[in-house]
């Protein structure tokens, strides 16, 4: 007997959550009165939301089981050592 | 007759085969590829981030000055829009519906197309204006406008600006290049009628690497045109 398949999550719906992100990081872009380090962490984090939404609802990896999630999620640590390590030849 | 319908489901094959990851090797390999790109990126990335965060006591360019933010704002709502249209092929022929899969891989493969084009048009747009992948161009406008305007226009680390910008977002085009070629070879065999709800399992790894390089894009495009 075939597998019995989830139902597909809303694609719109994501699609609309990812529109309403990247209105509001190009909102962000212009001229705002808060500080440039707020609009730089208020950007990456909502940088982050969109890429987690791709990753979790298109790619499928929110029905994914865990051994394959680890695949996604092992460069991810190695990514933010890379650069620390790279970052230390200016701190230094 | 529901009787005769086929019991092998090569979309998950049986376990003694794949008994580790339980997926199939073609999707398997995607991922692991998919984990050495993201490597690939983290060090354009990482690069770009300590030269300019770090290494340059100079400010760099203010966003909208030497790039535009309107037309990359378009390509940005291109590429996601191209990956709804992947997932919808996906979902398509998930749901045993051949017609309209191939409906949405096309709308895909005109997306990414487009995108590739505004990209393009883009660069020889910057080159006209004197942006460069070693900085602004003497004599140019942006030269110019750069030598009246030193910090706006970042003129002191105009050459580390051109390099990051050209190295990260070529990289990144070539990607989306790479997979409207491949998604054209997918399209012309799902026209042969090679795909079907039993076994799509091309549909699955090429919408992967199309939602990772819209993803790629996503960071690109927050960190390099709007920051």
């Amino acid at each position: 007997m075939a597998e019995t398949r989830h139902a597909h999550p809303p694609y719109l719906l994501i699609w609309l959550y990812l529109f309403v992100l990247t209105v509001a990081e190009i909102a962000l872009a212009f001229e705002l009165p808060f500080s440039r380090n707020v609009k730089l962490i208020l950007l990456l984090l909502l940088a982050l939301w969109k890429a987690f939404l791709v990753a979790m609802f298109f790619m499928h990896l929110k029905f994914e089981k865990w051994n394959l999630r680890l695949i996604a999620i092992v460069p991810l640590p190695l990514a933010l050592i890379l650069v620390l390590a790279v970052i230390t030849e200016h701190v230094w | 007759m529901a009787h005769a319908t086929a019991t092998v489901d090569v979309m998950r094959p049986p376990a003694p085969a794949e008994r580790g990851v339980d997926v199939y090797n073609l999707k398997l390999g995607m991922w692991v590829f998919l984990a050495s790109e993201v490597m690939f990126f983290t060090a354009l990335i990482g690069s770009y981030i300590v030269l300019r965060f770090g290494a340059s006591p100079n400010p760099w360019a203010q966003p909208g000055k030497v790039l535009s933010i309107q037309i990359t704002a378009f390509n940005t709502f291109l590429l996601i829009c191209s990956s709804v249209s992947m997932v919808k092929a996906y979902a398509s022929i998930a749901d045993g519906n051949v017609k309209l899969m191939k409906v949405w891989l096309l709308v895909t493969i005109l997306c990414g197309a487009t995108f590739v084009g505004i990209q393009v048009y883009e660069y020889t747009h910057l080159i006209h204006h004197g942006f460069q992948p070693s900085g602004y161009r003497e004599g140019s406008e942006l030269a110019e406008l750069a030598a009246a305007n030193p910090v706006p226009y970042g003129a002191a680390t105009a050459g580390l600006y051109g390099s990051t910008f050209f190295t990260m977002t070529g990289f990144h085009g070539f990607h989306v290049t790479c997979g409207v070629i491949s998604m054209t070879y997918v399209f012309i065999r799902a026209l042969r009628g090679k795909y079907s709800q039993q076994d799509h399992r091309g549909i699955e790894v090429i919408g992967l690497y199309w939602h990772f390089v819209d993803l790629v894009w996503i960071i690109l495009f927050t960190i390099v045109y709007l920051i």
